[in-house]
């Protein structure tokens, strides 16, 4: 079986600080993994160099057929723009731009109408239960309706993957769930793989299964069968 | 949990069958084990006994059922400080988790090994509980949040563990 997205014996430090250490993970289409472990063991790190936004000092990252790691910069951004969405913990939408704006986005960054991105864009923002903040800016909206827009415009490109990096942890555990609730139903409806970083034991159950990383190395049970 | 109370309970806003207890007994609290009918009847019977609860009248024929039983003051009174004393906070697992904890480091076993695994066994039956919530009514979600919540805290703790294995091992193999 080969994997969709599968990063091979990856190396990453800062300065004399080793944060990966020979990490490997393999990630089936589809499936939503949940990468655990202590603060400081590397679980961003990780999350970064498979998402291509960190190049690690040695090994590999694979997606599909596609060498992440020996793609020149500009090919590996749009690759990441066209397969991959992004939830990180505080929204990090665009703070000039309407909700609605923010969700349309990467379909207007394709080349889709604004006509067609905002009525697409407004749809998913029904399905995340946040219609009424569409023409508010993130500034004027809660921390809760913030990350539902954010998953909202992770998702409406229809991503293989979607990278999430404590996607509920400024969120209260209610407003946490159903975040992860949408997150989740959405991915599964829509096909996508979900990699999602969380020191949360609640928050990982809504996952598959999950890989635990310490000291800087991953113990992807899949990968080490 | 106190069957006798939580029948109660059940009692206190109408006389009801034992039939009709255990209903409603099954509907809100058993989860996936019914309650026996003998479960009920011994109750039942108990409550009686102590004046907790009377017997509100008897229809014709024969069989445990003809009874209709309604609270007593006594009953009320009973049922309102039950409700009203909390419950002694109980240790849960972690008696065995540091018992276990303490016996790998002492038998030189990697004790991280042992919190890694328990962590995959409690995530495994916590996404149990998650799917379960999530297809649930709202009495379904209450019931299956409190095991996660307890479950996470067990989590929580072994993972503050984890962080302090060292200390922890000069402290026992002292
Ligand atoms: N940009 C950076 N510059 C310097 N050091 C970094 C940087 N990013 C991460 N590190 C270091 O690399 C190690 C792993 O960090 P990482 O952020 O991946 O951990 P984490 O598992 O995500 O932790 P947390 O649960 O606290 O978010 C840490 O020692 C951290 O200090
Ligand atoms: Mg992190």
């Amino acid at each position: 079986m080969s994997a969709l997205l599968e990063g091979d014996r990856l190396d990453k430090s800062f300065g004399p600080t080793p944060a990966l250490r020979g990490a490997s993970i393999a990630v089936e289409a589809g499936e939503v993994v949940a990468i655990v472990g202590a603060s400081g063991s590397g679980k961003s790190t990780l999350l970064h160099c498979l998402a291509g936004i960190v190049r690690p000092d040695a090994g590999t990252v694979r997606y599909g057929d596609a060498e992440l790691t020996a793609m020149a910069d500009g090919e590996r951004s749009r690759l990441r723009r066209s397969e991959f969405g992004f939830v990180f913990q505080f929204g990090h939408l665009v703070p000039e731009l309407t909700c609605l704006e923010n969700v349309a986005l990467p379909l207007r960054l394709a080349g889709i109408r604004r006509r067609e991105a905002e009525q697409r864009a407004l749809e998913w923002l029904a399905r995340v239960e946040v219609e009424q903040v569409a023409r508010s800016l993130p500034g004027e909206v809660s921390g809760g309706q913030a990350q539902r827009v954010a998953v909202a415009r992770a998702l409406i490109g229809g991503p293989s993957v979607v990278f999430a990096d404590e996607p509920t942890g400024a969120l209260d555990s209610l407003n946490g769930e159903r975040v992860m609730q949408l997150l989740t139903a959405a991915a599964r409806e829509t096909g996508a793989a979900v990699l999602l970083v969380t020191h949360e034991a609640r928050v990982a159950a809504y996952s598959d299964r999950e890989v635990t990383v310490r000291d800087g190395v991953a113990r992807d049970l899949r990968v080490l069968a | 949990m106190s069957l006798p109370r939580t029948l109660l309970g059940l009692l206190d806003p109408q006389p009801a069958h034992g039939y009709d207890l255990k209903r409603s007994y099954d509907q809100h609290f058993a989860g996936e084990k019914p309650l026996a009918y003998g479960q009920v009847y011994a109750a039942l019977a108990r409550m009686l006994s102590n004046g907790l609860i009377e017997v509100a009248g008897v229809e014709a024929g024969d069989g445990p059922d003809r009874k209709r039983y309604a609270i007593t003051d006594a009953g009320v009174t009973e049922l309102r400080s039950w409700l009203a004393t909390p419950e002694p906070p109980a240790a849960y697992l972690q008696s065995t988790l540091y018992t276990k904890i303490v016996l790998a480091v002492l038998t030189g076993s990697d004790p991280q090994e042992l919190l890694d695994s328990q962590r995959s066994a409690h995530l495994a039956e916590m996404r149990v509980l998650t799917r379960r919530k999530q297809g649930g009514d709202l009495a379904t979600q209450l019931v299956c949040d409190h095991a996660l919540l307890h479950l996470e805290a067990d989590l929580r703790w072994l993972e503050l563990t984890a962080a302090r294995i060292d200390d922890l091992r000069q402290a026992v193999t002292r």
